[in-house]
């Protein structure tokens, strides 16, 4: 059995996300200042939900004056994937019901991606370890947003944006070995790529989860 | 209250409750080998699903612009079995250039 990996390990791993995690947390901060949310409230809904797109979408859906329903809905979807993330993580973690709690709030996209090693388990202090490096970047990112204003200006003129699917990509090649991965990775690719046009934000990732309930039919 | 912190207030409930549910109620428990096997698939999806909407995705709509330069540069740092934070760093550089000319 390899050695159990360390918290370092997944700090390191996810260290090159940092920045682009930052920056798009001050892109977030001054998109939600500007959107009229406040200088307080995007602060603490970064530090809370802890998830970039939920917090885009719905900063944009108050800026178009949007419903609280119309906000709320559009996030809470975006978000619906970490509902089956933690049931499908949940025997990773250990020790009380409250560190599993507060554990469980360091899942993002970013930290479960390097957090994975294979056979769709992950590894806990992977997971802390990247946890515990992104979030503070993100809030710290948030709050330099609506106070700063335009500190590191646009982040995709860095090309920050290209560093997502890039690191997701690299993640899904190094995971995806047996033939219903292939399979599940180009359906659910597929699907995402049909429903971007088509559905309102969130759902083509979890339509696309939605193919893993194919395992369960397998047997 | 007003709309903001509402907003605020229900999605930071909703979403820690769906990080937490599994983490807190199932820890421990050995899931049933089906559940497992569907849960296996869930990464590979799931992460097909994040690279295309990461890569292409715009506000309800596909839109090609210099992150497919990005992913472009990244697929070649792979196969040249580049470091990731090297793959990474070279996709941003790449979608900057890109986008400079």
């Amino acid at each position: 059995m390899s050695p159990p990996h360390s918290y370092r390990d997944g700090a390191k791993r996810v260290a090159p996300l940092a920045p682009a995690a930052a920056s798009f947390g001050v892109a977030y901060g001054v998109l939600a200042v500007t959107a009229g949310m406040g200088i307080l409230a995007p602060i603490v809904m970064s530090a809370t939900t802890f998830a970039g797109a939920s917090q885009f979408a719905a900063a944009s859906v108050i800026r178009d004056g949007g419903s609280v329903l119309a906000a709320v809905g559009a996030a809470v979807l975006l978000n619906a994937r970490y509902l089956a993330i933690g049931v499908a993580t949940a025997p990773a973690f250990e020790g009380s019901r409250i560190r599993r709690f507060f554990e469980s709030q360091l899942i993002v996209d970013e930290a479960w991606a390097v957090a994975q090693v294979g056979g769709g388990r992950i590894d806990r202090r992977l997971l802390v370890g990247a946890g515990l490096l992104l979030y503070p970047c993100w809030v710290a990112g948030g709050s330099l947003g609506v106070f700063g204003g335009d500190i590191l200006g646009d982040p995709k003129r860095l090309g920050l944006d290209a560093a997502f699917p890039a690191l997701f990509l690299v993640l899904l090649i190094t995971l995806t070995v047996s033939r219903r991965a292939i399979a599940a990775a180009v359906a659910g690719g597929l699907i995402a790529l049909v429903l971007l046009p088509i559905a309102p934000a969130g759902v083509p990732v979890i339509a696309a989860g939605a193919v893993c309930l194919v395992g369960l039919r397998r047997r | 209250m007003s709309t903001t912190w509402l907003v605020v207030l229900l999605v930071g409930g909703f979403t820690i409750a769906f990080k937490a549910a599994g983490p807190v109620l199932l820890a421990r428990r050995t899931l049933p080998p089906r559940l497992t096997d569907a849960f296996e698939l869930l990464a590979p999806a799931l992460l097909a699903a994040l690279v295309v909407t990461q890569a292409v995705g715009g506000k309800e709509a596909i839109v090609l612009d210099g992150r497919l330069v990005g992913v472009g540069t990244a697929i070649v740092a792979m196969c040249l079995r580049a470091p990731l934070i090297v793959t990474i760093v070279i996709a941003a550089a790449a979608t900057a250039v890109a986008r400079l000319l």
